[in-house]
């Protein structure tokens, strides 16, 4: 009897069911990257090479001063630490790191773009970021990487008759200048910009999550090994990753080893005053439909049969409202602020607005009050750090 | 004083016991009992038994997060298949009350009553619906299939 009561109250540290969840979100059950059929340079080394090239070259961009890497800065997760990002003006928007993004469906915290190189392009055209507009860049290629954009791509086209400023996009003056344009004048010019986006899209699919305290001690967990000293979880981190994928319900969205489900969700995240409105994923929908650049698109290489993601996108319903993509957690906790818009300065603004769950200002907020003890909320954001370990 | 040590240590052993079968119950007890009753057969007649329809994913296999076909056939309660049905595809997720990350639709006539429900995605673990509202010469009906992940 002494026994049994002892076997009773010797709570193993994790159920078998905890320890088949706790695997699935470890990094080594992340797969391969499939291969892109979207965009046939996306396994190109020399056009990742030219990919890196451009995201770092401030030249891409209207006024000289802004890249890629201005917001997703190389020593900072891809991101820039700042609410809301600020390339030529300042955005509506938190800029994404970019660890892993090449598994993802869609882009952007709205998914108003389906493919990485669709994803690249938009930031080059928009005035708040990179300020551009596509018949510049198409002259800019030629003009400084020509040989090598050839080299990857084929023969440039002739430029020569292309107004030096022009996009459907763009000013009224560069509208008007690209309505003046031959359709085999904008159709070389959105060649060239497609295959920029399809370069920097090879370079970013090199960018890939690091291996965490989290991996080492789940897969110590799986083996039945004994975790090193520094990779053995404290008491508080144990109960942080019980309470996460228990009665947390975190892993419910935050799932598999990129800690996303790819997915779009209103949580009642609240708006920032004084930025315009943002209703997120409901009108994201119509954008990526609208998008040249989509996969169902003139510049898509390979067959339609990558397209699903499109093809089957839920296009209305009162769940798109103030919907934003589940970010993933990995290294979240050292690139504060967080939330769409830099809504939330810490970790802890974040697990309590989860424990709280207030209503949404706009459309039904999908998660429910956790009441959690100030115990639990400290251990949440324990166990969230040694993912950024 | 010997008697109330004996009284001391009993209630003491007592309260073990007690903490010790609480632990015991706690342990063992179902979890998520309401997962565990939902009816999560792959072949059911609809709901005014016009048809016989299954629902079987195409490659045999479940894979979360992933885009994927399965197929639904269909039957008269005879036997015969079911052909040239208007099929419409709705569902989601019950206990976290949100609709399919998705909007699967018929695509293809399989022959023999089996029509492919293309763009499928269960993004989550937990329970799934999926109702379908069928429309044949024999009439409309409906049926939901629960999928469990």
């Amino acid at each position: 009897m002494a026994m049994a009561v002892l076997a009773g109250c010797g709570q193993p540290e994790f159920s078998d069911a905890e320890k088949k969840t706790i695997a699935s979100l470890a990094l080594n059950t992340l797969p391969p990257l499939k291969p892109d059929t979207t965009n046939r340079f996306a396994d190109v080394p020399a056009a990742a090479a030219l990919g890196s090239t451009l995201f770092f070259d401030t030249g891409m961009s209207g006024d000289g001063m802004v890249s890629c890497s201005t917001c997703h800065k190389i020593d900072r997760q891809f991101q820039d630490d700042l609410p809301q990002a600020v390339g030529v003006g300042r955005t509506n928007r938190r800029t994404m790191p970019l660890a892993g993004v090449a598994h993802d469906p869609w882009f952007f915290w709205d998914g108003r773009r389906d493919s990485l190189w669709a994803q690249a392009l938009t930031p080059l055209e928009n005035p708040l970021e990179q300020a551009g507009n596509r018949a510049a860049f198409a002259h800019y290629i030629k003009a400084r990487f020509g040989e090598r954009y050839e080299r990857i791509f084929g023969p440039l086209p002739d430029l020569s008759k292309v107004p030096a400023n022009a996009s459907p996009l763009g000013t009224d003056a560069e509208k008007a200048a690209w309505s003046a344009m031959s359709d085999q004048q904008t159709e070389d010019v959105n060649r060239v910009f497609a295959n920029i986006g399809k370069a920097i899209a090879a370079f970013e699919r090199s960018i890939a999550p690091p291996q965490t305290r989290f991996d080492r001690f789940a897969i110590d967990l799986a083996t039945g090994a004994k975790p090193k000293d520094e990779d053995a979880f404290s008491p508080e981190e144990i109960l942080g990753l019980k309470l996460f994928i228990g009665k947390a319900n975190c892993v419910t969205c935050h799932t598999g080893p990129r800690f996303t489900d790819n997915s779009f969700h209103n949580t009642g995240v609240p708006p920032v005053k004084g930025l315009p409105p943002d209703r997120g994923r409901v009108d994201a929908v119509r954008q990526v439909e609208a998008d040249p650049f989509n996969c169902l698109g003139d510049f898509r290489d390979g067959g339609a049969g990558a397209c699903g993601e499109l093809r089957f996108m839920v296009k209305s319903g009162p769940e798109l409202i103030r919907a934003y993509k589940t970010p993933s957690l990995r290294g979240a906790a050292t690139r504060a602020p967080y939330m769409h818009a830099g809504q939330f300065s810490s970790l802890d603004e974040v697990v309590a607005h989860y424990s709280k769950a207030p209503a949404s200002v706009e459309g039904v907020s999908e998660i429910h009050p956790l009441q959690l003890s100030d115990r639990e909320r400290a251990s949440l954001v324990a166990f969230l750090k040694t993912l950024a370990e | 004083m010997a008697s109330l040590w004996r009284y001391v240590l009993a209630g003491l052993g007592l309260a073990a016991l007690l903490a010790g079968i609480l632990c015991v119950v706690y342990l063992t007890a179902p979890q998520a009992p309401q997962l565990a009753a939902a009816d999560i057969s792959r072949s059911k007649t609809t709901a005014h038994g016009l048809f016989v329809a299954s629902f079987e994913p195409e490659k045999g296999v479940i894979r979360q997060g992933e885009l994927q076909s399965w197929l639904l056939t269909l039957k008269t309660v005879a036997g015969a298949p079911v052909q040239g049905a208007a099929i419409a595809v709705s569902g989601g997720m019950p206990q976290h009350n949100h609709g399919l990350p998705t909007s699967p639709q018929a695509t293809d006539y399989l022959g023999d009553g089996r029509y492919r429900i293309d763009g499928l995605k269960f993004t989550m673990s937990g329970l799934w619906q999926l109702h379908f509202a069928i429309s044949a010469a024999a009439g409309s009906d409906t049926v939901v299939f629960n999928v469990l992940l």
